[in-house]
C-alpha cells in the first residue's frame, strides 16, 4: 500500500503538551550548544576522557554512581500500572536488554529506518549518528514496590530504604515526588540521554508510565576529584569534598551496600535520595557578595573554605559562619556520614512571575539513607542559611539493585527470583 | 478533530484493481465505450438481481439498468469490499437509467437493492484484462464489514443530530444540551472515515482553536459554545443546525465511495487512539460542555470495531499482539466505566469533574492501547 501521509502542521495543542514534554525538548536543544562551549570540565582525568565514548553496561555495581559524572542528565520517575509481577519482571529483562544497546550506542530493535512502511520504527531516531556519549543508565526501585498485596515484595523492603521525615520547609509537589521505579540517563549529549528514556518509557507502556521527569545540565559535583568542582547556578563550587569514583574503600564504605547489610538482593547496590531543589536565583543575586559567602563559607571565586587558599583545602569548620553550608553539610558535623552527589542544575522555562524555574536536582547515594541524608539534611532544613535562598519542591528515594554482570543478567533479577 | 489530519483514505496505487475509477450515472447513452463490450443489462426485481453478462472488459463500462420491480430501488457496481464504484439511487419501478464508470481489471459484484435499504441481491461480474492485483477475501471482508459498520453508524446518526438540531431550531436550550453528545457519537466511532472526505470535517467538527483567519466557524462546537457558554442561542443558531443536518447527509451519502484498505482500517484506530489523547483526555474537544468522555468511548469503539474485524488476519501472524490488545481494550473499557454516571444524558460524567490525577490514569491507558495498536497495521500487511 502506498499510505499518503501529509504532514500535519503543528497545532496548538502540540505546543502545549504536556508539562514537561515541550519544555524538556527546547532546553535539551539549547543545551547541546552549551555543550559545546563549555570547557573540558573534569572529564580531563576522567577513566573515560573521551566524552564520545562508551561506558561499560556489565559490571558489580551499576554504571552511572561512581561513573566519572556527565555533562547531563535525563532522570525519570515511574509508576508500575501492571498489577502482574510476571510482566514487571519482563519489562525489567526488556529494559536491561534495550539498555545495553542505547549505552553501547546501538538503536533499539530494529532500528529507527528500514523496516516495513506500515510499521512504526522500533527506536524514535534521535539518536542516529550520534556517539555513545558516556550513556549510563541506572535503575532504582522507590517503596511502592514492595507494598502489601502488590507484586509479594512486601518481605524484600531494605530498611535502609527509608521513608523521609518531613524536613521544615519542605514544599513538595506529589506530582514531583515518589515514584516505583526510576532510571537515571547521563550523557555528555542530552540528546542521548533524552532518547534513552524516551525509548525505554515507550517500551513500557502498558506496564509503567512516567510519573515525573527532570532535565539536568551542568553537572554541580564531580566524582573524579582531581578536576575542578563545578559551579551551581548560585555560581558557587558546592560538593567539593565529594567521594570520587576511584577511591574504592570509601565507595565500599559509604556508597555500596555489602552483604552484611542484607538484604541480600541489594549486595552491591545502593540507595538513591534525589530531591529537586528549587532557587530563588533572583533573590540570591541581588545579595551582597559578603553575604553570598558567609552562607556557604568558602570565597566565590577560588571556592576555598573560610581562612584556606584552595579549593581542596580541607575546612577549618571552627572558622566557618555557624550556619554556613559548608560547615553543617560536612561529614565531620555530621558523625562522618558522607553521600557521593550527583546533582544537576535545571531549568524548566519561567515560573509565571517573571523569574526562572531553576534550581538544583540533587542526587545522592549512599550505604544507607537512614545514616547519612536523612541526619545531614535534618542538620541542614533547621539552621542552613542556605534555606532562604531554596526551597525542596520534590522528592523521592530508590534502592538502586546491582549491577547487570552479564547478557543473562537482568535488572532486579535477585530480587524478583 | 484536529486542524490539519493525515487522511486514512488513501491513493491504492499497489492495487491497482482497488484505484480510484470514475463513475457517472445518466439517463442517455454517454460515451462510445472503449471496452468495446456493449451495455450490459440489469434486471432489477423485487426479489432477483439478473445482469446480461458476468464477464467483461475492462475499460468504459455502461450498465442499462431497469427496474421491473415494484419498489424503488438502487443499483450499484461494488469493489469487492464493498466499495462504490458507481451507483444509481431512486429508481422508480418501471424505469431504466443507463451507469457507466471506467473500470479496470477485477472481481466485482453487481448490486440490486430494492428499497434502497441493506445489501441488496448481490451478483458477481468479473472485468477482463491486464493484471489485477487481489487481496484476500479476509481482508476484502473485514474492509466490507468495515464499511458496513460506518455505514451503519452513519445513518444512526442522522436521526439523533436531527433531535439535536431540532431543539436547536426550536430554541430548546436543555433540549439540544441534552441531545449535544448523543449526536456525536457514530461520527466519532467512525471519525478517519469522515475526515477522509476532507471537506466535511473543517464544517462539522472544527473547534475555535483550529480556525484559520476568515474561516466561518460551523458545526457541532460552535452550537456547544452557544449552548453552554453563551448560555443563549445566536441568531445564527438556526442555519448553524441547518448546515450541520446538510453536511451530516453529505457525509452519510459519501461513506460508501470511501477509499478504506486493511491498512487504512489499522491506522484508522490508531488515529482514533490520537483523538483521544491530543483531544478528549485534555478536556479540549468538548470544553463547553464537558461531555469528552462520551466522545473519549466512541473513540475506542470504533478502534476496538477495525481491530476486532482485523483479528482474524492479525492474530495469524502476530498472536502476541492480538492478546496484548484484547487485554488493553478491555483494561480502557473498565477504566472508562469508573465515569459512568446515570444522571447525565450521554452517559458519563462531566469531564471537568475529572481530577487531574484520573486524567492522567486515563492517559496512561490511552498510551497502554495506542502503543500496541500503532503494531497493527504491519501485524495486517505481514
Amino acid at each position: 500500500m502506498d499510505e499518503q501521509t501529509n504532514s500535519s502542521s503543528p497545532s496548538r495543542r502540540s505546543l502545549l503538551g504536556w508539562g514537561g514534554a515541550g519544555l524538556a525538548l527546547g532546553a535539551a536543544a539549547a543545551g547541546g550548544t552549551v555543550a559545546a562551549l563549555r570547557d573540558g570540565g573534569d572529564d580531563s582525568a576522567a577513566p573515560a576522557a573521551d566524552t564520545g565514548a562508551a561506558v561499560a553496561f556489565h559490571g558489580p555495581h551499576q554504571a552511572g554512581i561512581a561513573t566519572a559524572v556527565q555533562d547531563r542528565l535525563h532522570f525519570a520517575s515511574f509508576d508500575v500500572t501492571t498489577e502482574d509481577r510476571a510482566e514487571l519482571v519482563q519489562l525489567l529483562k526488556d529494559w536491561t536488554r534495550a539498555a545495553e544497546r542505547l549505552t553501547a550506542g546501538s538503536t533499539i530493535g530494529e532500528g529507527a529506518f528500514g523496516g516495513i512502511d506500515e510499521a512504526p520504527p522500533d527506536d524514535t531516531g534521535e539518536a542516529v549518528g550520534l556517539r555513545p556519549s558516556r550513556l549510563t543508565l541506572t535503575v532504582g526501585f522507590g517503596p511502592g514496590l514492595f507494598a502489601k498485596g502488590r507484586f509479594g515484595l512486601e518481605g524484600q523492603r531494605p530498611a535502609a530504604l527509608a521513608d523521609l521525615p518531613k524536613f521544615p520547609g519542605d514544599n513538595l509537589d506529589p506530582a514531583r515526588s515518589g515514584g516505583d521505579l526510576c532510571v537515571q540517563a547521563c550523557a555528555d549529549d542530552p540528546q542521548v540521554a533524552v532518547h534513552a528514556i524516551r525509548n525505554l518509557a515507550r517500551i513500557g507502556f502498558g506496564k509503567v508510565a512516567i510519573r515525573w521527569s527532570q532535565l539536568g545540565f551542568g553537572k554541580t559535583s564531580s566524582t573524579t576529584p582531581d578536576a575542578q568542582t563545578p559551579r551551581n547556578l548560585f555560581g558557587f563550587k558546592d560538593g567539593t569534598v565529594n567521594i570520587s569514583g576511584t577511591d574504592t574503600k570509601t565507595l565500599d564504605d559509604h556508597v555500596w551496600v555489602p552483604e552484611k547489610d542484607g538484604p541480600g538482593w541489594m549486595t552491591g547496590g545502593s540507595y538513591l535520595v534525589a530531591r529537586r531543589i528549587s532557587m530563588r536565583i533572583e533573590i540570591w543575586d541581588r545579595t551582597g557578595l559578603k553575604e553570598q559567602e558567609d552562607v556557604f563559607g568558602r570565597d566565590k571565586g577560588e571556592g576555598a573554605a573560610y581562612g584556606k587558599a584552595h579549593e581542596r583545602d580541607a575546612p577549618n569548620l571552627k572558622a566557618l559562619p555557624p550556619t554556613s553550608h559548608v560547615r553543617l553539610a560536612h561529614p565531620d558535623t555530621n558523625n562522618g556520614a558522607r553521600l557521593l552527589r550527583r546533582g544537576y542544575s535545571f531549568t524548566d522555562g519561567t515560573d509565571g512571575l517573571g523569574r526562572l524555574d531553576a534550581g538544583l536536582f540533587f542526587l545522592a547515594y549512599q550505604r544507607d539513607i537512614r545514616d547519612a541524608f536523612i541526619p545531614v539534611q535534618t542538620r541542614l532544613a533547621r539552621t542552613d542559611a542556605l534555606n532562604e535562598y531554596i526551597q525542596h519542591v520534590g522528592s523521592a528515594v530508590f534502592a538502586i539493585p546491582p549491577g547487570v554482570r552479564d547478557k543473562d543478567d537482568w535488572w532486579g533479577r535477585a530480587l524478583m527470583s | 478533530m484536529r486542524p490539519v489530519r493525515l487522511s486514512v483514505v488513501t491513493a491504492a496505487t499497489a492495487l491497482a484493481a482497488l484505484t480510484a475509477v470514475t463513475g457517472c450515472a445518466d439517463k442517455s447513452d454517454s460515451k462510445a465505450s472503449s471496452g468495446g463490450s456493449g451495455s450490459i443489462q440489469v434486471t432489477a426485481k423485487d426479489d432477483s438481481c439478473s445482469v446480461s453478462k458476468k464477464s467483461f472488459p475492462s475499460g468504459h463500462v455502461e450498465l442499462a439498468v431497469e427496474n421491473k420491480g415494484s419498489r424503488v430501488t438502487e443499483v450499484e457496481l461494488l469493489f469487492p469490499d464493498d466499495r462504490i464504484v458507481t451507483e444509481r439511487e431512486n429508481l422508480g419501478p418501471s424505469t431504466s437509467a443507463k451507469i457507466t464508470a471506467e473500470v479496470k481489471a477485477g472481481s466485482y459484484e453487481i448490486a440490486c437493492i430494492p428499497g434502497m435499504k441493506g445489501d441488496g441481491i448481490r451478483q458477481k461480474v468479473t472485468v477482463t484484462g491486464g493484471t489485477a492485483a487481489r487481496r484476500s477475501p479476509e481482508m476484502d471482508a473485514a474492509v466490507a464489514g468495515y464499511r458496513k459498520y460506518a455505514q451503519e453508524q452513519a445513518d444512526a446518526t442522522l436521526p439523533k443530530v436531527k433531535v439535536f438540531t431540532d431543539a436547536v431550531r426550536a430554541g430548546d436550550l436543555e433540549a439540544a444540551k441534552n441531545a449535544f453528545a448523543l449526536s456525536r457519537v457514530g461520527w466519532e466511532r467512525t471519525e478517519p472515515v469522515a475526515e477522509s472526505f476532507g471537506d466535511i470535517d473543517p464544517k462539522t467538527d472544527t473547534r475555535a482553536d483550529g480556525l484559520e483567519a476568515g474561516q466561518k466557524w460551523t458545526g457541532w462546537h460552535a452550537l456547544e459554545k452557544q449552548l453552554w457558554q453563551d448560555k443563549k442561542l445566536g441568531s445564527d443558531a438556526t442555519p448553524l443546525a441547518d448546515q450541520l443536518d446538510k453536511d451530516l447527509a453529505d457525509w452519510q451519502q459519501r461513506v460508501g465511495k470511501a477509499e478504506i484498505t486493511p491498512t487504512s482500517m489499522a491506522n484508522g484506530a490508531k488515529e482514533l487512539l490520537d483523538e483521544v489523547a491530543s483531544g478528549k483526555v485534555t478536556g479540549e474537544e468538548d470544553r463547553y460542555s464537558h461531555t469528552d468522555l462520551s466522545d473519549f468511548k466512541a473513540n475506542v469503539e470504533g478502534a476496538q470495531q477495525a481491530y476486532e474485524l482485523l483479528k482474524p488476519i492479525a492474530s495469524k501472524n502476530d498472536p502476541a499482539l492480538t492478546t496484548e490488545l484484547d487485554k488493553q481494550f478491555t483494561a480502557i473499557g473498565t477504566l472508562l466505566d469508573k465515569y459512568r454516571s446515570t444522571s447525565s444524558p450521554d452517559g458519563f460524567v462531566s469531564y471537568d469533574k475529572v481530577t487531574k490525577a484520573q486524567r492522567k490514569e486515563l492517559s496512561n491507558g490511552v498510551n497502554a492501547l495506542a502503543e500496541p495498536l500503532s503494531k497493527l497495521a504491519a501485524a495486517v500487511t505481514k
